[in-house]
């Protein structure tokens, strides 16, 4: 029964993580505590920390996410059919291509448009 | 084991999950004292390709150092500063030790040895690896620290940019075997995958790399530009753990090339005595390990543009691409929906491995193109650049005397 | 219902699905909405898994929680931090007695009313206690149906026209096209 497969993957998420988590408890017993205000600062080179740690980031890093986000949909896509690969034929492959083609052009289009420039 | 338990006298029900329950003590108790060894053996590997000795006092050659180390982590104080956001603090770093370890839950041992066998094997290393990058913001964010957030930031962007090439790469294996359960493609590895496609086994590692966060993709951590990145809030133990979890997943990715590309537990009489074939995934892994430890001590660090770039306009187009050949060839070859021994596979792999060199050819002489022509064009903007004051230390030609 | 570990793991998944989506809209904290929300796509990965539907538990995980849930956490850390709102407001009884009474409505009447009527999909289907097993090869034919013309090859290839336009679209509202604006040199380009 495949349920029966995924019982060791959910005990694993369920009890793996004490492992870890035992020298990080044990620390806490061990280690000294001794905070002092100097040493609760928050680390920024060794100067004060100047303005509100939420600062407005860049949305370079959004598309970054989206261009990520689209191909992982797109590798999702191809995982059935690489699986199911050997038993189709080659007008299997032409379908493909297609698909992956489409999302190349996309890519192509994000590179010319120079979205996928660090610099802004 | 089970059958043992029910021996005992206990219902099917109740034996079986005591012996998962153990299973899953012992894989993950390995899985974190193999660091240890992981660890000392990458500072001798380092140590070595540096012209010095390494850890050599703290036990015989040094195996008690990382022990030692250990220990004097877990008793460091662990400083959490004003505004930390204390749960989701703690827990970033076991979340990334924990996204390891889950690879070795379908990491075929011996022909029986595995932790579970999913049918979906190839897929779950995939989501699997995704987690580490949440457990990268969490901690980024929870440090109340600009840099630790930027930090957290440009390290989930180079993680995401590389999932896609290495789950591309990932995904030759499904198709040369058929099945994407992680024991299946190492029985359908008559012939290496090595062997059959070494382009994809190039671009699994660089995508690898950059997932660790290694050299040269390390901008991660580099300690002049960021101080520790994400980790630099972390004392004590908390940051031992984001170190184990590093090391542990430079080893795993040596263990997934093993098992992807270089054929696991195969090898000769693996099938009858299986700690044989514990030992072939051994070498092999280490193997693997040494090729990434082997780049991480030779190339200098990558600037983070230049990392985003060749995952996305280099990586990505040509895993895509070589994907596609490979399916093809494998479409269009006779005889390989039927392998099952090392004479019928050598004639297919021996004809994608031509078909490889050529495809690596291809892009040499792309990239040397490319180099030529980015040359070129700094060359032109240098000679198109004013000339500065006279006296000041200029390295470029006077205007107009071009290349 | 009877208590077998199935429903004891369905309830445990349900919990943490439920849970977490009400964390999500409660909690104050931004960041933790994103975590929680997190936490319930996992759930949903887990009761596919419980439906013998690894394939799609490991997509839910790929996908939802490894792209969208982080897309979504770079979307609220573009944001000025917007932890001043409070997540109530003064009606918040009269929701919670409409929203009680709707579920009760659906779950008593309308629900054995629909599928007494034969309506597809609703009542009898899910009172079934051993519905067929999955083949076990239900990936592999899922990856045949995509590329099969008498089954989903044309939503497969739709599917990626869709995924273009969305980059294309997202590419064109982040970058208008700047035709005429100066290329800055691209030595050393840092943040």
């Amino acid at each position: 029964m495949t349920v029966n497969e995924w019982i060791f993957v959910g005990l694993f998420l369920a009890l793996a993580w004490l492992l870890p988590a035992t020298p990080i408890i044990l620390a806490k017993f061990l280690a000294p505590k001794r905070p002092n205000p100097i040493k609760q600062q928050v680390y920024e080179c060794g100067v004060e920390t100047m303005g509100n740690t939420w600062v407005q980031f860049r949305a370079q890093y959004y598309i970054y996410a989206l261009v990520f986000l689209l191909f992982d949909v797109e590798i999702v896509f191809l995982f059935p059919w690489a699986l199911a690969y050997n038993k189709l034929g080659l007008f299997a492959l032409f379908e493909v291509v297609v698909f992956v083609v489409l999302l190349v052009v996309a890519l192509l289009y994000t590179w010319r448009k120079r979205a996928l420039e660090w610099s802004s | 084991m089970t059958d043992l338990l029910i021996d005992i006298g206990l219902s099917r029900g109740l034996a079986v999950l005591i012996a998962k329950t153990l299973g899953v003590f012992a894989l993950a108790t390995v899985g974190l004292l193999w660091t240890f060894f992981c660890i000392w053996a990458e500072r001798k590997v380092a140590a070595r390709f540096q012209d010095r000795l390494g850890p050599n006092r703290a036990g015989p050659f040094g195996l008690v150092q990382t022990v030692a180390d250990a220990i004097k982590i877990i008793l460091k104080e662990d400083i959490m500063h004003q505004g930390v956001d204390r749960w989701v603090f703690n827990l970033a770093p076991i979340l990334s030790v924990m996204s390891v370890l889950l690879i070795w839950v379908v990491i075929p041992f011996t022909p029986t040895l595995i932790g579970v066998d999913l049918s979906i094997g190839v897929l779950y290393l995939f989501a699997v690896g995704s987690l580490g990058s949440i457990a990268i913001l969490m901690a980024g964010w929870s440090s109340n620290n600009k840099f630790a957030l930027l930090g957290a930031f440009r390290a989930v962007a180079q993680l995401i940019s590389y999932e896609v090439p290495m789950a591309l790469a990932m995904l030759v294996p499904v198709v040369l075997a058929g099945s994407m359960s992680t024991q299946d493609i190492v029985r359908s590895q008559h012939v290496m995958y090595l062997i059959a496609a070494p382009l994809t086994v190039l671009i699994f590692i660089i995508a690898s790399m950059a997932e660790l966060g290694r050299a040269p993709f390390d901008i991660l951590e580099a300690e002049s530009e960021l101080v520790a990145g994400y980790q630099t809030e972390y004392s004590g133990f908390k940051f031992g753990l984001f170190y184990v979890g590093e090391f542990l997943h430079a080893f795993t990715v040596g263990l997934l090339i093993a098992v992807l590309f270089l054929g696991g537990w195969r090898g000769p009489f693996a099938e009858d005595v299986p700690a044989l074939g514990f030992v072939y995934l051994l070498l092999k892994s280490f193997v693997g390990y040494f090729v990434v430890m082997w780049i991480r001590m030779t190339l200098p660090r990558v600037r983070v543009d230049q990392i985003l770039d060749l995952g996305w306009k280099f990586l990505v187009p040509l895993s895509l691409v070589n994907l596609i050949v490979v399916a093809f060839l494998w479409k269009i070859l006779p005889g390989t929906d039927s392998i099952t021994s090392v004479g019928d596979a050598l004639v297919p792999s021996l004809v994608l491995l031509a078909a490889n060199i050529l495809m690596i050819a291809g892009v040499g002489v792309l990239l040397r193109e490319e180099g030529r022509r980015e040359r070129a064009r700094i060359m032109a903007r240098r000679a198109a650049q004013p000339v500065s004051e006279p006296g000041s230390v200029a390295d470029t030609a006077p205007a107009g005397a071009g290349d | 219902m009877e208590l077998t570990v199935e429903s004891l793991v369905f309830l445990l998944f349900s919990l943490i699905t439920l849970g977490g989506a009400l964390m999500v809209v409660t909690t104050r904290n931004l960041f933790h909405a994103a975590l929680f929300l997190m936490l319930s796509l996992f759930g949903v990965a887990g009761l596919f898994a419980l439906l013998t539907a690894p394939f799609l538990a490991g997509i839910q995980v790929v996908v939802y929680i490894g792209a969208i849930a982080i897309l979504i956490i770079f979307a609220i850390m573009l944001t000025p931090q917007v932890t001043a709102v409070p997540p109530t407001n003064s009606q918040w009884i009269a929701g919670v007695v409409v929203a009680v009474v709707l579920f009760a409505l659906l779950a008593t009447i309308v629900t054995p009313l629909l599928s007494e009527l034969g309506v597809e999909g609703w009542g009898a289907v899910f009172t079934e206690k051993n519905p067929p097993p999955v083949p076990a090869d239900s990936i592999a034919r899922l990856g045949e149906a995509f590329v099969d013309p008498q089954a989903y090859m044309l939503p497969f290839e739709v599917a990626s026209v869709l995924l273009m336009a969305a980059l294309v679209g997202a590419v064109m509202l982040v970058r208008p096209a700047r035709g005429a604006e100066d290329e800055a040199p691209q030595t050393g380009a840092q943040e």
